[in-house]
């Protein structure tokens, strides 16, 4: 049974060919110790799980929506269940995750209050990653046109967009502190994702990173 | 397993030709029942490698059997499950070692009512003990035993295949290396229930039924067998697919005939299907199977916490549900989701967009052969079998 056994504890494999990984991803990745175990929230087609199996030995798991984003990770090895963070989080015990992800999720979700919640609960750790509508241009272009703005991360007109919660950095910073949720760091990013060096809590922050990248956990007693 | 095992190729006995186990030991059933000596027919495709690795158990649904993936013996039409096994295919035979098993209480050569009971030299009949999925599993067991396989690569199948595959993963973990419950549930629910009521109540109410003794009367309750399976078979598909395929098109005429006669192509249909299951069916066989899946409540066995069942496990599982199929649906698959993960199982979902309903598991979907196939490689990578 030896075989099995080592087959049993064997690592994810996820091996395949796979683009350059999406600037925030990079990010989020190199917040992630090497062999923890992880739950990507919206994995997308297991981008970044499959970067973590290979480069960081991670467990990984993910949830996705879209049924063709679900086939091609299972397709792949990965291990992803057809859901959504609102529904299908509570089903997870406290504590089974070393890292949960949402990235650029949070505002699609129906009650992302809920879900921030359900985050901190299931994993050590929570990493959320999300496009501040406080960005200047978002600003400015309200200010300017009258009209909801389209970016590249926004990119739907106000009657067909998925995303129906969105939120600035500073009510993001606003929510983790009256759900008494730790931000054990916090990234401002550009719009390729790249950090950039500001205090994302203060107002300049919010005027100038096009995302928010925040690492998450919950206050122990 | 001290059980003492006699096997025997028991050649064309009663058309049902293939392999038979007789195991001596009697099996205790969850009924309390002993039943012994008993039989279990079982096939098999592909060669198990040397390190008896590489074998998938496919297990059959309420009508199927253990003709996998070779033309049924009776009937002559391709095995249930051929599109799906065979040599390249996603149970690729060149690479994997199938096997597959007549269910307990079956008709196809495996002890059931239809059997003679040597005790008595006559047919079981009613005589038969009721059975239970972990029976069923208990028996297929021995199989698995007799062949030397410690551990499955895979238990798979459909419908009530799916839950003898989670009745496998939670009864013998560490036997089970991956499991496939397909378009299934962890209980049968009050709708499920009612259905095969209806269709006992069918078999039943048939005079030639003969309150079960109608093989030693030399009589066939057909036409309670077959309205049972006509019944059965509506909640096999959609409402969509029915449309799609009948319509309201009328069967050889012009115009209604204001009689009964079956005036609409899905009556035509329905009768065929009623008639041609008869031929290949045993219906205290039928009463015997839809017993076992109504009994069938995976978390009533484990405190009423169906992550219970799933506790520790390091089985990798994959649950595909259908859109379209009412019978399980995709909720009553999610459930096993949701306790798979509360049991931090490793598990992958798919529900598969098509509007086939529930019979869709039977039947050449891309999406889905193309996600059984990628979870059985990324399975097989893990488990160091070989790509051919």
């Amino acid at each position: 049974m030896t075989a099995d056994a080592a087959a049993f504890a064997g690592t994810p494999a996820g091996a395949r060919a796979t683009p350059p990984l999406r600037g925030d991803l990079v990010m989020v990745a190199d917040l992630i110790e090497p062999a923890s175990r992880v739950l990507d929230v919206g994995c997308g087609e297991g981008e970044l799980l499959a970067h973590l199996a290979r480069a960081k030995s991670v467990d990984g798991r993910g949830i996705e929506l879209s049924q063709s984003g679900v086939n091609a990770c299972v397709r792949h090895g990965l291990s992803v269940i057809q859901g959504d963070a609102d529904s299908d989080l509570a089903a997870y015990p406290s504590d089974s995750f070393d890292y949960v992800v949402l990235s650029q999720t949070l505002q699609a979700t129906r009650n992302p209050r809920v879900v921030i919640e359900q985050l901190v609960r299931i994993g050590r750790r929570a990493i959320v990653s999300f496009p501040n509508f406080g960005h200047w241009k978002i600003r400015l272009h309200i200010l300017l046109t009258g009209r909801m703005p389209v970016t590249h991360l926004l990119n739907h007109d106000w009657y067909d967009t998925p995303n129906i919660h969105l939120c600035t950095v500073r009510d993001f910073v606003t929510l983790t502190g009256a759900l008494g949720v730790a931000i054990e760091k916090s990234v401002t990013l550009d719009r390729a994702g790249r950090p950039f060096s500001l205090d994302p809590r203060g107002s300049l922050a919010n005027l100038l990173a096009e995302q928010g990248l925040f690492m998450l956990s919950r206050r122990r007693a | 397993m001290s059980a003492t095992i006699v096997e025997s190729r028991s050649g064309e006995a009663a058309g049902r030709p293939g392999h038979r186990l007789v195991v001596t030991e009697p099996l205790v059933l969850d009924s309390g029942a002993r039943l012994g000596p008993y039989t279990v027919a079982y096939q098999t495709y592909g060669t198990l490698n040397a390190e008896r690795s590489n074998a998938i158990l496919v297990c059959h649904a309420l009508t199927g059997d253990q003709y996998v993936a070779e033309p049924h013996p009776m009937t002559g039409k391709p095995g249930w499950w051929s599109t799906m096994v065979g040599p390249g295919k996603v149970l690729d035979t060149d690479r994997y070692f199938v096997i597959g098993s007549n269910v307990l209480g079956g008709c196809m050569g495996s002890s059931g009512p239809m059997e003679i009971n040597p005790a008595t030299g006559r047919p079981w009949g009613l005589s038969f003990p009721v059975i239970t999925i972990a029976d069923i599993v208990r028996a297929q067991k021995q199989v698995i035993d007799h062949l030397g396989i410690e551990s499955l690569f895979c238990v798979t199948g459909g419908s009530m295949g799916g839950m003898q595959v989670l009745q496998w993963a939670a009864s013998y973990p560490d036997r089970v290396f991956a499991a496939v419950p397909i378009a299934t549930a962890a209980r049968h629910s009050a709708q499920n229930i009612a259905f095969h009521e209806v269709g006992r109540q069918a078999i039943m109410a048939d005079p030639e039924w003969a309150q079960g003794n109608y093989q030693d009367q030399g009589r066939r309750p057909s036409r309670g067998l077959a309205v049972a399976r006509m019944a059965a078979h509506i909640t096999y598909l959609s409402e969509q697919a029915l449309h799609r395929k009948f319509g309201r098109q009328l069967r050889n005429r012009d115009a209604v005939t204001y009689g009964f006669d079956a005036d609409f192509e899905v009556e035509s249909y329905l009768r065929h299907q009623g008639i041609a299951f008869v031929d290949r069916f045993d219906a205290n066989s039928y009463l015997y199977i839809t017993r076992a899946c109504d009994y069938f409540d995976l978390a009533a066995e484990h405190g009423g916490v169906l992550a219970n069942a799933f506790r520790g496990t390091r089985t990798r599982f994959c649950v595909i549900s259908f859109t379209s199929d009412w019978l399980y649906p995709t909720s009553e698959n999610r459930m096993i989701v949701h306790a798979l993960n509360a049991a931090a199982a490793n598990v992958s979902f798919v529900e598969v967009e098509t509007d086939k309903g529930h019979d869709a598991f039977l039947l050449d979907e891309p999406e889905f052969f193309a996600t059984l196939r990628g979870f059985l490689d990324g399975c097989a990578e893990r488990r160091g079998l070989s790509s051919r």
